[in-house]
């Protein structure tokens, strides 16, 4: 296969892409379903894999356990974010979780240096994951995936779709119909009779803690937590993936993001071809413009997608939350 | 470059650098503790080992000449100089000057140094018979500052001061707070006037900061317009005019092209948020293209002499410029508004466009001036922050988070609000740097959003229905 097809469908496919698909199905809960502006997934997704990381090399915490302490400061961190906010107008969420990952990703970065080892990230976590790695030993390589790879894919996507029934099911379930009624009118659902804010904040919770499972497939998927991968890139890349997809279905941001993250891979495949080009001046596609270049179509994505199809290529123009407060 | 991991390091802008800072600084004093406890030849060793353990420590822009100065007075004996002391000066590469304190214990080390760290470190083995270090004190001293003439003092005999050391820096904190607190007054004036008059939260407001630095920069640095043989030298001082007026195309623009026509099509607020954040992301990127990731400097006054006031602060005449500058152009904007009859009208906006529209004003024109001198204001901050921060493409997300604490802290749409908050938030970022590590400072900004939300949402000077 050519590389501008492989290339592509093996990123689309790999432990990074679930770890999106995962960020992407959590803002789904928050955007899609409950209305909910959340700008700062990254937190989310950093905090979970770092409290992993962290627990399990540090203080020699056994993986599963590791798993339920990310879980757990996961759910401490939509409670920073939501309670001060979700009583107020949406923006206020935005603003508050837009500092809070840029104030995570900095305390991450610079303090604690014991444990978080600054810029250099945690590793050496993944010893007890391995350690259960079904496939053979000499297997090589399969679809252009080593078995190592597979194994995080195998779990990740099977999370996936578990996430996907477990959704699936309760935005069907009488929770879920309040939730979304709270998107579509809040004070219509204050005179049933329904705490609001209770319902917010549950939908955070839930959102985030699908996000950190994102963090801890992509640590897995890594070998590593750094604090610049959790940058505000990852949550905007998430957030064109729920929107690409289509907000407010269950499986349109796993769709949207599988597309998204190959076509984002397959145009820094072009540009490092055009790149090589005789005719190409210097320095105008070196590497790094190449990764500003396509993060810019990111964001001329967003922008794009936003005003021209905000229902994205699957969702339902109703079920968006466009005009909510 | 094939996943979003692969994305090369970016240089960091000064205040987020001293983390290698840090890590610079506890080598030195590694360095050091070798040196005192060895001693002789194996000295020189422990210092190369210091200079080279960190490479990642490298000089930024064109290097300069710098004074490093200071006095050598020994508590002990009434404040008596210390003559013929080594003191050795490693600039940002790693260079070396060496020098020696005079007859009078002061010394004067010339040097020439990038934009980046300095340290100093005395040779306490050439200490006079009977004079000692203070205990606990250090032999090595980290500069970070961009000025030309870098002050340092190292502690010799007893401490027999009356003030705790933590409390003399109170002044020049308060005296920094404010001047940063002033400059993000622009740019959160400029982000409250667009969401009282339109509503919409910009999340690409930051991005319009860097485009005063970014902007200035080209202009008036003589580094060519990338990937162009043209290159504009102009003087800073014409560079900045002409910087603002580009600003304000660059809002009217923004308006005209993009915003109007979503008001328009009825575009939504939230879906217009979600477009801000594209945007802002979009011209990240885009300036992150054009200045090739860089981390730049201006060419002019960015290296003033510092002066000393009462010996309670330094300042440099540059920044008090500055300030009165912000000062000038806030009370300006702030007068405007108040007493003039488009000032009026803009708040008539501002309070209900329906009814404002139906007594007759034009709604689209007043919500572009406001674009048009928003973007301006943003920009004159972001030029001054450039003198701060240095010239980079992350200036917006640097301040953004500070410009949304400073909003909300005084008020959202509230145009006294918006300088009150970020003169508090700039002051709060400063002094909080007396407690907590100063990479932490901007979190400071953080506690004071999330608190002032919980006990008085709308903010200090903020109206009630605004919140929902």
């Amino acid at each position: 296969m050519p590389d501008f097809i492989s290339i592509p469908l093996h990123d689309g496919f790999s432990p990074i892409a679930i770890s999106f698909v995962l960020a992407a199905m959590g803002l789904n809960v928050h955007f899609g379903y409950a209305g909910l502006l959340n700008f700062g997934q990254a937190a989310f997704s950093a905090v979970g894999g770092y409290a992993m990381a962290v627990t399990i090399v540090s203080f020699d915490v056994p993986f599963l356990p590791a798993i339920l302490l990310g879980l757990v400061a996961s759910v401490l961190l939509s409670l920073v974010m939501g309670i001060p906010t979700l009583r107020l107008r949406a923006d206020y969420l935005a603003i508050v979780t837009i500092a809070v990952a840029e104030v995570v990703r900095l305390i991450f970065t610079t303090s604690f240096k014991d444990y978080f080892n600054a810029r250099d990230g945690v590793s050496g976590f993944t010893g007890t994951f391995r350690s259960w790695n079904p496939y053979p030993t000499d297997m090589g390589r399969f679809l252009t995936f080593n078995r190592v790879d597979l194994w995080v894919m195998t779990v990740g996507w099977i999370l996936v779709a578990l996430i996907c029934v477990f959704l699936f099911a309760i935005m069907r379930s009488p929770w879920g119909r309040v939730l979304k009624s709270i998107r579509e009118d809040e004070d219509a659902v204050t005179a049933l009779g329904k705490n609001v804010y209770s319902y917010k904040l549950q939908a955070l919770i839930l959102g985030g803690l699908i996000g950190s499972t994102g963090g801890f497939i992509g640590a897995l998927g890594l070998a590593s937590v750094q604090p610049d991968t959790f940058n505000t890139e990852f949550t905007f890349i998430a957030f064109t993936m729920l929107i690409l997809g289509g907000a407010a279905r269950v499986l349109s941001p796993v769709a949207g993001a599988v597309i998204f993250w190959s076509l984002l891979s397959l145009i820094a495949v072009i540009l490092a071809d055009l790149s090589t080009l005789s005719w190409m001046p210097d320095g105008l596609l070196d590497n790094t413009r190449i990764g500003n270049l396509r993060f810019a179509a990111v964001g001329l994505a967003l922008m794009l997608l936003m005003i021209y199809r905000p229902q994205g290529l699957f969702g339902d123009k109703k079920e968006i939350a466009l005009d909510a407060r | 470059m094939r996943t979003a991991h692969t994305i090369p390091p970016r240089p960091q802008p000064r205040r987020g650098q001293r983390s290698t800072g840090a890590a610079f600084l506890a080598a030195s004093l590694l360095a050091v503790l070798t040196f005192v406890t060895l001693a002789g030849p194996l000295s020189a060793a422990a210092h190369a080992a210091a200079s080279t353990s960190s490479p990642t420590q490298a000089c930024e822009g064109t290097p300069i000449e710098k004074t490093v100065k200071g006095t050598l007075v020994n508590n002990a004996d009434d404040g008596a100089p210390v003559p013929g002391v080594a003191i050795l000066v490693t600039n940002c590469d790693g260079e070396e000057f060496p020098g020696e304190t005079a007859e009078d214990g002061s010394f004067e080390i010339p040097i020439t140094s990038g934009f980046g760290i300095v340290t100093v470190t005395l040779d306490p083995d050439t200490l006079p018979e009977g004079v000692t270090m203070r205990e606990g004190a250090r032999t090595t001293n980290t500069l970070t500052g961009n000025l030309t003439t870098l002050n340092t003092t190292f502690l010799i005999g007893p401490d027999n001061r009356t003030l705790d050391n933590k409390w003399d820096r109170v002044p020049g904190l308060i005296y920094s707070g404010l001047l940063f607190g002033l400059i993000i007054a622009l740019a959160a004036l400029g982000l409250n006037m667009i969401y009282g008059t339109t509503g919409l939260t910009n999340f690409a407001h930051g991005e319009l900061v860097s485009f005063g630095a970014i902007v200035t920069f080209f202009l008036s640095s003589g580094v060519g317009i990338p990937f162009t043989d043209a290159e504009i030298n102009l003087p800073f001082l014409v560079a900045v005019p002409i910087t603002i007026v580009l600003a304000m195309g660059f809002g009217w623009l923004q308006d005209s092209w993009l915003w109007r026509p979503l008001r328009r099509r009825g575009t939504g607020l939230i879906a217009a948020m979600i477009v801000t954040i594209g945007l802002g992301f979009f011209l990240r990127n885009m300036y992150a293209y054009f200045t090739g990731s860089r981390f730049e400097t201006y060419d002019e006054y960015f290296t003033p002499a510092g002066k000393s006031f009462q010996g309670l602060f330094t300042y440099t005449d540059r920044d008090l410029l500055i300030g009165a500058i912000c000062i000038l152009t806030l009370a300006v904007v702030i007068a405007g508004l108040s007493y003039t009859r488009l000032g009026r009208a803009t708040r008539a906006v501002a309070d209900n466009p329906a009814l404002a529209a139906a007594t007759g004003i034009n709604v689209d024109r007043v919500i572009s001036l406001v674009w048009i001198v928003g973007t301006a204001l943003t920009a004159l901050a972001g030029i001054f922050l450039g003198f701060q921060l240095g010239v980079t493409y992350q200036i917006g997300q640097l301040t953004l988070l500070l410009l949304f604490a400073a909003i909300t802290v005084g008020g959202l749409g509230s145009i006294w609000g918006a300088v009150l908050g970020a003169v508090i938030i700039g002051l709060l970022t400063d002094l909080s740097t007396l407690f907590i590590p100063s990479d932490l400072k901007n979190a400071g900004a953080l506690f004071l959003l999330i608190l002032i939300l919980l006990v008085r949402p709308q903010g200090l000077l903020g109206r009630r229905e605004r919140i929902g």
